[in-house]
């Protein structure tokens, strides 16, 4: 049995989910980023030496620490969303609330984190 | 705002297959990775983190409690942070990390590769991906 889907690429990027499609997006690239950062996190570690240094590097950069808190943090919180409302069926009809709840939480640990990595890099 | 109510069939009534399994082991191990989490932090903070570690590297050693991940702090002995136990425990999130991201990237690889011999590749390559990524994972730990 093969899927076939009817909706072009440019149709998807069209679609208007708002909300809950923005966090659905943030969530995937977030999984993703990690996914990719830990891989290489592993095989750095595991191979060591001149190349295992240069990965280092990479990632101690501020510019990726941001891109990779912005990972974990959105994923962790929204995924505790996921899990809480999955789990718990009936609160499925709070759905939108609870995605500004998230926004509410997520927005300012962020921010202290944004601060606290430039602060740290600019000495 | 559309206040159409959601169609709920309670978990017990949805039957488990293979991929109803997976969707279930995403939430309970997000949750067990949360633990592991908090457990490490408070682990760090017993060890004496207040003094001898900033912020940053509190927060590395909680999502991945291993030593080499406390090299480059304060921390005047890092026996304590390679005991058996803590390496246990960086096992432990190690594996459920893999398996649930691993899990995810089939997931999103479902929604892009529609052909039926795509997706059992896929499905090869992402055995290949979990088991390699948990032996060297485990490997790194219990030898750094």
């Amino acid at each position: 049995m093969s899927l076939n889907r009817n909706v072009s690429l440019a149709t998807g990027l069209r679609y208007k989910g708002q909300g809950p499609m923005l966090t659905f997006v943030l969530h995937r690239i977030g999984g993703l980023g990690m996914a990719i950062f830990v891989m290489i996190h592993i095989l750095a570690s595991f191979i060591g030496g001149e190349v295992g240094a240069f990965l280092n590097t990479i990632y101690e950069h501020w510019l990726f620490q941001i891109f990779i808190f912005f990972c974990v943090l959105f994923h962790a919180i929204n995924g505790l969303r996921i899990t809480i409302v999955d789990l718990f069926p009936k609160l499925l009809v709070h759905q939108r609330e609870a995605i500004w709840v998230e926004w509410a939480v997520f927005i300012p640990l962020f921010a202290i984190a944004v601060f606290v990595i430039i602060s740290t890099a600019g000495g | 705002m559309a206040t159409t109510k959601p169609r709920i069939l309670s978990l017990s009534k949805r039957g488990l297959n293979f991929e109803m399994f997976m969707w279930l082991f995403t939430r309970l191990s997000a949750l067990a990775i949360y633990a592991l989490i908090l457990f490490a932090i408070i682990g760090a903070l017993v060890m004496g983190a207040r003094n001898d570690m900033n912020l940053a590297d509190v927060l590395r050693w909680g999502f991945m409690p291993s030593n080499t991940h406390v090299q480059s702090t304060e921390v005047p002995d890092l026996a304590p942070w390679s005991t058996p136990f803590w390496r246990l425990t960086a096992s432990a999130l190690l594996l459920l990390a893999v398996a649930h991201g691993v899990h995810g990237l089939v997931v999103i690889a479902d929604d892009y590769i529609v052909s039926p011999r795509g997706r059992l590749t896929v499905r090869w390559l992402s055995i290949a991906l979990m088991i390699s990524m948990s032996v060297i994972g485990v490997y790194v730990l219990w030898t750094s």
